[in-house]
């Protein structure tokens, strides 16, 4: 009757008992909600020996919000963030993001952590060991093609679905990494390294869906970080086949200041489309001016340049490219409009 | 290797040896007995495997049962006292919110999670706090009715 594989289960206080278990265990996973995790191992996708619950972790468990800045810990639970009265009112971006992720009762399990660093989805991967041996594996397993783009030449095209990365990244959020070789602070968007680009080598600077991380091997976040920037207005918004539980079809986070008729900054960041979570490059060009129609085509422009959304899911890649375009559209309209 | 277990179930304690790859469903289930809660899609995407750990509403399905040690879980069975129906099991039997039934200890556990939050809900809020949850039968409009008639029949005392 064992649903799982034997393991090892570890259920540490403090982080200094987290790293001793992880250079105990190499191969151990962090364990936070499970609700993705416990069904890749059901599914045979990883079979960790070692399982590290970091539910306990005390130091990993804060959310510091106000009118200054925020931090959250990587153990928070997606609920207490988006139910946290601070991060409503003043980071309604990751509230709002937060409570956009699959259902209540996932929230209640799934931590902050696990969000920012969710693994990579895929129809040919998030699939049982006997549908994914019966499509000889792939690229992200153990297979040696990606079933996305049998032509891709080594490189895995797995989608990057988590939430609060595009909220975060229109923050310019920073993160707490912490390993072996001790704690390091670096811009979020720098861990994100899924460029899938075809023209490369899949490097450990440059990966792709499935090289999605730039965490070093024992490395993990411990928190996630950022300033509030006054006058910022910020939203997020999500199409998913179904209003909950649902993984995206494509999500926007979007941050933006006006001043008199002007928008005077942009960030605009996509979820569902890519092997990462896309901030949009450019954005500056569409500010100084009113938003008008001009700047509506120009920000359509930035969208169809870089995201790059591909069969992943079983809705098609241009069906999701074109959600992604009109929810920024509508997301930015609205928030220059209120 | 197994670890021993500490739960408060039910409000009862009980003292169990759980191995480290033993689901908390598997473990309520084959372990303990009480087979109300029901196995669904075992992957998170149904919700027919809810039960309340410390009051929230969590998928038993994809949680260790070695990590609820010391925490309190309260499963469909811990409902009804003396051969009466508390006021949600009520609320689904007479607003007719359960038919084939399977999804039901489910549902009746994420509103039993929701009345001890909120005791009055709005329609709205009832939707988001059921959303983890998957009825085949019913179209839902019918759990609805059931969840807000058993706020109400919380809220004059007739059941618990």
């Amino acid at each position: 009757m064992d649903a799982l594989p034997d393991f090892q289960l570890l259920r540490p206080a403090s982080l200094g008992d987290v790293l001793k278990a992880r250079t105990e265990y190499p191969d151990a996973r962090l364990l936070g909600g499970g609700t993705d995790l416990m069904v890749n191992i059901r599914r045979g996708i990883v079979a960790p020996t070692a399982l590290i619950d970091m539910k306990n972790v005390t130091e990993l468990r804060a959310i510091k919000a106000d009118a200054k800045g925020i931090e959250v810990g990587a153990s928070v639970t997606l609920t207490e963030l988006a139910e946290h009265p601070e991060v409503g009112k003043y980071y309604p971006v990751v509230a709002q993001a937060a409570a956009h992720i699959a259902g209540p009762t996932h929230r209640n399990m799934g931590t902050v952590g696990g969000n920012i660093c969710l693994d990579t989805r895929c129809i040919y991967y998030n699939q049982s060991e006997w549908w994914r041996s019966a499509n000889n594996h792939c690229l992200k397993t153990t297979g040696t093609i990606c079933h996305v783009a049998p032509k891709s030449r080594g490189v895995c095209f797995a989608t990057f679905s988590g939430d609060l990365a595009p909220a975060f990244l229109t923050l310019g959020a920073e993160v707490d990494i912490i390993g072996a070789a001790g704690l390091r602070t670096v811009p979020l968007n720098s861990i994100y390294i899924g460029f899938a680009r075809q023209d490369t080598p899949v490097t450990e600077t440059f990966g792709d869906g499935k090289y999605y991380l730039s965490l070093r091997p024992g490395e993990f976040v411990t928190a996630v970080r950022a300033k509030n920037i006054s006058g910022l207005r910020s939203a997020y918004d999500k199409i998913r086949i179904r209003r909950s539980i649902e993984y995206p079809v494509a999500g926007v986070a979007v941050a933006l200041r006006r001043e008199g008729d002007n928008l005077v900054d942009l960030r605009v960041a996509f979820t569902g489309t890519n092997p990462r979570p896309v901030l949009l490059t450019g954005t500056e060009r569409l500010c100084g001016r009113t938003f008008d129609e001009r700047a509506l085509k120009g920000l359509e422009e930035l969208v169809r340049d870089q995201v790059m959304s591909m069969k992943t899911t079983f809705t098609p890649g241009h069906y999701r490219r074109r959600v992604a375009g009109v929810l920024a559209r509508r997301l930015v309209t609205r928030l220059f409009n209120s | 290797m197994a670890k021993i277990l500490d739960i408060t179930l039910n409000g009862r304690k009980r003292a169990d040896a759980v191995p480290n790859n033993l689901l908390l469903l598997d473990y309520l289930r084959e372990v303990v007995g009480l087979t109300g809660t029901k196995t669904g899609c075992d992957g998170g995407e149904c919700g027919a495997c809810t039960v309340l750990i410390d009051d929230r509403p969590a998928l038993s399905c994809l949680t260790l049962a070695a990590s609820v040690q010391g925490h309190r879980v309260d499963t469909v069975e811990s409902l009804g006292r003396g051969g009466h129906l508390s006021a949600v099991q009520r609320g689904f039997h007479e607003k007719l919110g359960s038919q084939c039934g399977y999804c039901t200890p489910g549902f009746i556990m994420a509103s039993v999670g929701l009345l001890r939050r909120n005791p009055n809900p709005s329609d709205t809020e009832i939707l988001d706090a059921l959303g983890s949850n998957i009825c085949r039968c019913t179209g839902y409009v019918k759990i609805i009715e059931a969840v807000k008639h058993a706020a109400q029949l919380q809220a004059a005392g007739v059941a618990p």
